[in-house]
Order: C-alpha cells, then structure tokens, then sequence
C-alpha cells in the first residue's frame, strides 16, 4: 500500500545543483590547509570531501556557491572566484 | 571521501542554516537511526518526492504530530525489543514544535519515550513565505507582522520553548547552534548516550527570511551566541549543567546584518528593548565570562 509513496535513500544525488550558482564558486587552493575539518562541517550542501592536509576539494556538481566554506577557513585556503573563470 | 546520511542534491536554498544542521545530526546519530520529521522546510527540501537525501529511515508525519509518530516507532522497537540498538529522532522547525506540534511534543516529553527530539528555530514558517511563529523574536519583520509607522515587527517576545521541555523533567534539554559544529556534535552524543526523553534545539539562520548575504550564515549564528540573545545551555535532569560563556557584544552587531531587522537601527527606544532582552538572559543564565578568564 506504501510502495509507490516510498522514495529510496540517497535519490536525491539525482538534482545536480551546482546549476545554481550565479555568482562564484569556491576555490580550494590547498597550500596552507590544516585538515581542521571545518569547511565540510559547515558545508551545507554535504559535498566537500577530503582527509589529509591539504587534500579537500569540492564536487561542483552539487556546490550552490554559498561561500560558508571561504568564511570559516581559518587559513583562508579556500577563495570565491567568479563562476565563469576557468579553473 | 567522507560519507555522509544526509547526500548532497537538495533542494535548500544556497547557505541554509537548517541543512547544515540536519547533516551534523544524523551524521552524528550514526546508521542505525529512525528519523521521525514533520511538515516544514526541512521536510520539504530534502525529500522532494519521488526522491530523498536520507540514507536512514525517515517517516514524513503531518505538521502537528511527528512526537507522536515517533512515540509510536519507538513503542514499536520496545515491542520488538531492538530499541537498545536504534535511536529514534524526531525533528521539526519551530512552527512545527513551538505552535503546532506543541501537545503532541508535550505529550512525548510527559510520557518519557526514549526520543531525541529536535527543534531546528530559524525563527519563523520559512517554508510557507517567512510568517511569525512562536519562535519568532521581539520586533522582527516578518510577512505577518510587517513593519509600519505604527508597528515596529512582532509585538512578542520568543516563546521559551527550552524552558517548557525542561518544565517536563525529562533527561536532557539543549540549546546549539550552527556556529558551533563540534558543539552540535557533542550535544547530540550526549542526548542519545542517555535514556528517556531528550529536547534539543539548534538555532539556524536563514538567508531567504532574515535577509542576509548567504556567506554569512555562520556569523549570524555566532553573533546571536555573542550578543547573548540566543543562549546556549544545558539542562541535565531539570538542572543547569553547563553554558556557553561569552564577552557581551552590543545587540546593533547583531541586527544590522539582518534585513528583518533593519526598521531597528535608527530607533534608539526599540533597539535599548532588545538590549534588554540579551542582559537578562545573559543574567539569567550567568553568560558572562568572569572578569579574571576575559583578560
């Protein structure tokens, strides 16, 4: 009877919202990381990955350019650059 | 590659406050948890059918009883005798706890059903065009209490929603908030660690309705903490046990980011209000950093 009302879990990996963004999106330079960690803590978008030094990156894909990641760097390792650079 | 229970592909506005905490929570909860949810932005954004951004079980209840559904999963796992290895979450935004989920919350409390409950306070029904809650605090501008010459935005003060969970002598009641990740983390291992029934409440900006630039989701949270007007605390069996201490910033630090706040900024009169509200929780709570630690 709930079959067809039921959804399975992860689907929504489906919605690429990286389309999203506008303005500029996060550029992870990864010179001075400290692996604090932070940046996939406050990540709302859960789409930053990494565990080493200097080693996160994010998946474009998904990023809505909010920028939470390039404030709360506390090495300021992460830099906003404008959507249409080619990096 | 860090794995997450809450994946990327939602449909939350850029910088939502609520899916970073959703995220840390269940992350931290761990696999074998029942999530409970009822109506609200949180719902709506991450479970945009046919598809979901849960990699646990999550039941969708109506907008005024996911306590109870969550009661009733959680009497079903005792039945089953399975209830030592699933914890069972019920979530909700404020609307959904402070106004409209009020009795089925209460009753959940009262019965002492071994729940984590979760209250995610962006401060107004943000899902349905920013109209006030309970939740809502003194004199913000929301599309129901906007602001004129005669008004100056709602006319309340902010429910005490922590206070009433308390006032249900129940395990454990908390306040968190997103600008402090690892303390969300901590809170929450410490609510599931313990039996009955457990209160948190995380607080989490919102871009769209409190008009701000998305970058600043974090710093808007960490100056509600610092400003003293949203205290974080905890209540362990009816009793305070811990506070997060801190060194008074004026109110205006807090307000000026904040489009919802903006009529405030030249009204002397209203803005001393709320100045007042922040010193009495800061008194109430005893949030002043002592003078020897502050220098």
């Amino acid at each position: 009877m709930f079959g067809p009302l039921t959804s399975k879990p992860g689907t929504s990996k489906r919605n690429k919202t990286g389309s999203w963004r506008i303005e500029s999106k996060p550029k992870f330079l990864q010179k001075n990381c400290i692996a604090c960690k932070m940046c996939i803590l406050v990540c709302p978008e859960a789409c930053i990955t990494g565990e080493q030094k200097n080693t996160y990156i994010c998946d474009y894909s998904y990023c809505k350019g909010c920028s939470n990641c390039a404030v709360i760097c506390p090495k300021q390792d992460i830099e906003m650059i404008p959507e249409d650079s080619k990096e | 590659m860090s794995k997450h229970l809450f994946t990327s592909g939602h449909t939350a506005c850029s910088g939502c406050g609520q899916s970073m905490a959703a995220r840390l929570v269940i992350d931290t909860a761990g696999p074998n948890t029942i999530v409970a949810n009822n109506t609200g932005c949180l719902e709506v954004f991450s479970t945009k059918y046919p598809e979901s951004s849960w990699e646990v079980p999550f039941v969708h209840s109506l907008f005024e009883n996911c306590a109870a559904v969550a009661s009733g999963v959680e009497a079903a796992l005792k039945y089953l005798g399975t209830k030592d290895k699933i914890n069972v979450i019920a979530q909700a935004g404020d609307g959904g706890t402070a106004d409209i989920g009020l009795q089925a919350l209460s009753g959940m409390l009262e019965r002492g059903h071994d729940i984590l409950y979760v209250c995610y306070d962006n401060e107004a029904y943000m899902n349905t065009g920013v109209q006030r809650s309970g939740l809502t605090p003194f004199d913000t501008s929301t599309s129901t209490t906007p602001v004129g010459i005669k008004s100056t935005g709602n006319v309340r003060p902010k429910k005490l929603m922590p206070e009433i969970a308390n006032a249900h002598a129940i395990a454990y009641v908390a306040t968190a908030s997103v600008a402090f990740p690892m303390d969300i983390q901590r809170k929450v291992k410490k609510a599931i660690s313990l039996k009955g029934a457990k209160y948190i409440q995380i607080h989490v900006p919102c871009p769209l309705g409190w008009r701000y630039e998305p970058r600043l989701t974090v710093e808007v949270a960490k100056l509600a903490v610092e400003t003293g007007l949203y205290p974080l605390f905890e209540y362990e069996n009816g009793i305070l046990v811990a506070k997060r201490q801190i060194k008074p910033r004026p109110v205006e630090e807090y307000l000026k980011v904040q489009g919802r706040f903006k009529h405030l900024l030249n009204n002397q009169e209203e803005l001393k209000k709320i100045q007042a509200i922040a010193d009495a929780n800061i008194m109430k709570y005893g949030l002043k950093q002592e003078a020897a630690a502050a220098s």
